[in-house]
């Protein structure tokens, strides 16, 4: 594993084309040797434009473009090829694909007999990103998702059974019922949302990403920065928010890591008909941060580009925009007809199934045996069977619950000169008029 | 007595402009029956074909269909396609522009376009969108006529669906009447039927000031009576009148958009009981029509305001203010307010529903004007 990280930062730098360089050296440079586009193709070059390590996390010296060819990489992969994951990285990486995928698949069923209603947006064909990053997260880190949140709220740690009540609108939801599909927040595992308009979490994920540079630095709490990693669309990519953020991020620094899940479609609307530049990756470096795509249908490169973007958030080197190319099996939502897509461009990329892929590379790699994958498959069926059944079970909000948590403070008095709510005090509300 | 007088006028200066009322009623056997989303199409597309100035921009996002299954289930945002459906084939791209998600972006370069003479018809997914764009529509497109002093007019429709669907969460189902119509030098329109879609949208396209034409998601899909008036090219309803829905003597009640079919449905509930309930559908919530509220209370001494939206600073607190400044001595009972709970709509099924108002709720309301239930405070006999 050690070696193959090694191999994305230490090889020779390729030539630079010095024509796109700035002149005051702030940017990084385009790589040059970026290959013409194919969309569809079906395998992609791993380019990762980074900036090496750095001894003074403040200088504002010129990156150094390292490219890593497919070719080096592969020739590593082989005969290094236990060593991209552990065994117990992989029965991880593959119980989150397949817990995600079944949810999803449960969800759908759930809609159409009724249990759910309203936007429900599902994640079929998207796993590899949200496991590839999530699960090199810690607890404390935060995760900014859109409206197609419920794997990424799962991967994040948030158990199946307060997301199935939530979507069946139950009080037992982890925003007991007021969110919905759409709003998934969880204080606890630091899911900050669940937002309905593409482009509304990246400046929020911002945010995050300021609060936990400010506390290591203003307020001197802890060590190592919490990274937050804002998950969005190729549709957000041409929303004003994504730029203006993209600006602050890199001129303060902020550890976070946008991740742009470009499936190629918002909505109905092709990408490659709404974007005047379709090779997103290529706004971070105009923002002066590296900008790399990555082949988001495998989750083993998405695992090595997160590691390295995670990587340097954490350590203070400002963020990093990675453009996974990805897919959604399904439509935009369970009320789209996906009659717009091509057929085989959706049999291109069902051939690819993220988990499928796994599963092959665990089994030929001979990490885990066919039935130790099967007995995840029936032990996520099971938990997937349980959260249906405790939903089912849940009671509905109480009629109580309508008017609550408008405001965190209870009466809406605001605080007192000695720090506690006005209501609390009981004299408070006796007359009322003060001179 | 003076007051008798003065409500015949009012009731004929009504007749006089809305002749299709007394029409639609005695043809209604024979009278086509048009959907409201085909009203909203065909007033589009004879605008369009009208004057070469007008074009549409929305939020394309393909030419989704919707599923018939996904009527039921839920409100997409594919109902807004049926609404432009044909249009682009019979334009072009041209004229049917089909924009990124962008609203900030679209809807400014909409504005400038109106200030250059074109008539633009943005359309937003939902007016949830709209406040990303909101800058555009209040200080480029409302304020600007009155900043140039006369000279740069702004003939734009910003229309889309407003309100609550079904079970599509917070951010997704605020009712923006209050908001828009508080700012001057804006027309905000809530049409309700077919005929009021047509109407209206004609009108606001020909209209030369900003306009936002606030239509309803669960509305589309339903069918009214349209006669033959309404079918013309040329028809189009006058900004500013509303329409009294259903004559009556004993409370008004006053609605909008989707709220005037759930207060029809009381009016017949409460006809049962003996009250008599007159409907106004305020159409155009500015600039509002207080003169035909007005004499409706005149005659009725009673009111019932009801909107979906939330209750402070709402509709139904203007309406309230404006009868008491100008008919104050005509109230026999204290205004009631209907409107959505003062929460961001919550997302599970029950809550949601009792998040909006009911018909029983106006039923409800409806009755305690008129003291017949128990009195909430100290109550003459009726």
């Amino acid at each position: 594993m050690a070696s193959a990280f090694s191999a994305t930062k230490f090889t020779q730098p390729l030539p630079l084309n010095t024509s796109t360089s700035r002149s005051h050296g702030k940017q990084s440079v385009f790589d040059p040797l970026k290959s013409s586009t194919s969309f569809l193709g079906s395998t992609r070059k791993l380019r990762f434009t980074s900036f090496p390590k750095l001894n003074q996390p403040n200088s504002h010296r010129p990156s150094l473009v390292v490219a890593v060819s497919e070719a080096v990489k592969e020739k590593k992969l082989k005969s290094t090829s236990n060593l991209l994951i552990t065994k117990e990285e992989g029965l991880e990486l593959y119980e989150d694909m397949v817990l995600g995928r079944a949810f999803e698949d449960m969800c759908a069923q759930m809609y159409y007999r009724g249990k759910m209603f309203g936007f429900v947006h599902l994640y079929n064909g998207q796993e590899a990103v949200s496991t590839g990053f999530i699960k090199l997260l810690k607890k404390e880190d935060y995760v900014v998702s859109t409206y197609r949140d419920h794997v990424h709220a799962l991967s994040k740690g948030v158990p199946a059974r307060a997301v199935m009540s939530e979507l069946f609108g139950k009080t037992t939801g982890c925003c007991r019922g007021q969110g919905g599909s759409m709003h998934m927040f969880s204080k606890e595992h630091n899911l900050l949302g669940g937002f309905a308009f593409i482009g509304e979490g990246i400046p929020v994920a911002t945010g995050a990403a300021f609060t936990s540079k400010y506390k290591r630095e203003v307020l001197k709490e802890g060590d190592s920065e919490d990274v937050t990693l804002a998950f969005f669309g190729d549709g957000t990519c041409n929303n004003g928010q994504f730029f203006e953020c993209l600006n602050l991020a890199a001129l303060w620094k902020l550890p976070i890591v946008f991740v742009v899940e470009n499936n190629l479609w918002a909505i109905g609307m092709s990408h490659l008909r709404a974007t005047s530049d379709p090779e997103i990756w290529k706004k971070g470096p105009a923002f002066g941060m590296p900008g790399v795509h990555v082949d988001g249908m495998d989750v083993l490169k998405v695992r090595e580009v997160a590691k390295a973007a995670i990587g340097r958030a954490r350590r203070g080197e400002g963020p990093t925009l990675v453009e996974c190319e990805t897919y959604r099996f399904r439509g935009h939502s369970l009320a789209d007809p996906d009659e717009l897509r091509d057929p085989a461009e959706k049999a291109h990329y069902a051939a690819r199934d993220p988990i499928i892929s796994l599963k092959k590379y665990i089994i030929e790699k001979s990490l885990a045996s066919e039935a130790e994958l099967k007995v995840i498959e029936k032990k996520i069926d099971e938990v997937v069977e349980d959260a249906v059944e405790f939903a089912n079970e849940s009671p509905l909000p109480p009629r109580s619950q309508l008017l609550e948590n408008v405001f965190a403070d209870p009466k809406g008095f605001g605080i007192g000169p000695d720090g506690r709510y006005r209501c609390e005090d009981p004299k408070f509300t006796e007359g009322t008029a003060h001179v | 007595m003076l007051g008798i007088i003065r409500q015949k006028a009012f009731g004929q200066s009504l007749q006089r402009i809305r002749p299709v009322a007394s029409s639609w009623r005695g043809y209604s056997s024979t009278s086509k029956q048009m959907m409201v989303r085909e009203a909203l199409n065909s007033a589009l597309d004879e605008e369009m074909s009208a004057d070469p100035k007008v074009f549409l921009m929305e939020k394309r996002l393909g030419n989704i269909r919707v599923h018939i299954r996904s009527y039921f289930l839920t409100s997409n945002c594919g109902f807004m396609f049926m609404i432009s459906k044909g249009l682009l084939e019979k334009y072009g791209p041209e004229r049917v522009l089909d924009t990124p998600i962008t609203e900030a972006g679209f809807t400014g370069i909409g504005v400038g376009a109106a200030f250059y003479g074109l008539k633009p018809i943005v359309e937003f997914m939902t007016f949830n969108f709209s406040m990303q764009a909101i800058d555009h529509i209040i200080n480029s497109a409302a304020k600007t006529n009155y900043m140039s002093a006369g000279q740069i007019s702004v003939p734009i429709v910003f229309r889309g669906p407003n309100g609550a669907a079904a079970g599509v969460g917070a951010q997704h189902s605020q009712c923006y009447a209050s908001w828009y119509a508080s700012c001057p030098g804006l027309k905000v329109l809530a049409p309700y039927s077919s005929e009021d879609a047509r109407g209206l949208l004609k009108a606001a396209i020909r209209d030369p000031d900003p306009v936002v034409f606030l239509e309803n998601e669960l509305l589309y899909g339903e069918s009214f009576p349209v006669s033959a008036e309404v079918l013309d090219s040329s028809f189009c309803l006058p900004i500013g009148k509303a329409k009294i829905e259903r004559e009556g003597k004993d409370v008004t009640i006053t609605a909008f958009s989707k709220m005037v079919g759930y207060a029809l449905k009381a009016a017949e509930i409460l006809a049962k009981d003996g009250i008599s309930a007159e409907i106004i559908n305020l159409r155009s919530i500015r600039p509002l029509d207080r003169p035909a509220i007005n004499a409706s209370v005149r005659k009725t001494n009673r009111l019932v305001t009801v909107e979906e939206g939330f209750p402070q600073h709402g509709v139904g607190a203007e309406i309230c203010a404006s009868i008491i400044e100008d008919s104050f001595g005509y109230l026999d009972a204290p205004v009631e307010r209907i409107t959505g709970a003062d929460v961001p709509m919550p997302y599970a099924a029950n809550l949601e529903r009792m998040a909006l108002p009911q018909v029983e709720d106006i039923v409800r309301a409806a009755r305690r004007a008129c003291y017949r239930s128990v009195p909430m405070a100290a109550a003459q006999s009726y």
